[in-house]
């Protein structure tokens, strides 16, 4: 419980700063450290190949697209945000917005009797079963997920390299 | 206050901060950061019900997980695509200049 509230604090604390930082390369390194607090909270819950591939995917990966955009799309030396007078307001009803969304569910949440411990099934689920699971009843999600990616792919780099021509 | 009761509320807390993110940051790179940090509030959400519920298919959640990864890596591809367009076209990616759907 002592560990679940520090890792909590962890997440919670990154994203907190990674939201409210104007610079973008420092917003998108603490986000890093969020999502590694993530893949932590994944090990603490016993899903140990969930947590590696968020290692894999958020921290290795997606940070690393999320940096290069930064680069190629920013104005002046440091990538900042432009704080206007309508971004106030717009910033000001979103804090509330949220805040009022952030009440009411955790209003409800604390309202709700949970069960306490958890089952033993959970703890006892290995790697080869979960890749026995995806070979054979999920084999067709698999095989989707696949031709998304690909299709993913291919249409990012049509998206991004259109245009061209306009420009030159 | 239980164990499940923390992890509901680590999930709402980013969730509610990927939502400010996507609702108050006005640079289109931080509302997909924000709608990252959403879809990992579900994927804690899926974790923990796992963990402390009474899954009948105790593979069930970590594959939904896997998949859920897959399509949010998918959606930054696509997003960060989306992005680079933007910018060829005004030269910055300010979410509020970005009002017209034709190039």
């Amino acid at each position: 419980m002592i560990l679940l509230a520090a890792i909590a604090f962890l997440i919670l604390a990154s994203a907190l700063v990674a939201v409210s930082r104007r610079n973008l390369i420092h917003a998108a390194l603490w986000l890093v450290v969020s999502w590694f607090g993530v893949a932590l909270f994944f090990l603490w819950a016993g899903a140990q190949f969930i947590g590696f591939v968020q290692v894999l995917v958020y921290v290795g990966a997606v940070s690393m697209i999320m940096l290069f955009a930064m680069l190629l799309t920013r104005q002046g030396r440091v990538p900042v945000e432009m704080l206007t007078l309508r971004a106030e307001k717009r910033i000001a009803s979103g804090v509330l917005l949220v805040s009022a969304v952030f009440g009411v569910i955790a209003g409800s949440i604390l309202g709700t009797d949970l069960p306490g411990e958890g089952t033993s099934a959970a703890t006892l689920v290995t790697l080869d079963r979960i890749g026995e699971s995806l070979m054979n009843d999920h084999a067709i999600a698999l095989l989707t997920m696949g031709a998304l990616l690909t299709a993913a792919l291919i249409g990012a780099v049509y998206i991004a390299s259109s245009g061209e021509e306009d420009a030159s | 206050m239980t164990p499940l009761h923390l992890c509901l509320l680590l999930s709402t807390g980013l969730f509610c901060l990927g939502l400010v993110a996507v609702l108050a940051r006005g640079n289109a790179i931080m509302v997909l950061l924000g709608v990252e940090l959403m879809l990992n509030a579900a994927n804690i959400n899926f974790i923990a019900f796992w963990r402390f519920g009474h899954p009948s298919n105790a593979t069930d959640a970590p594959i939904l997980v896997l998949f859920s990864i897959a399509i949010a890596a998918a959606e930054a591809a696509v997003g960060l695509a989306l992005v680079i367009a933007i910018y060829k076209h005004q030269r910055n990616v300010r979410m509020e200049d970005a009002t017209r759907l034709r190039g």
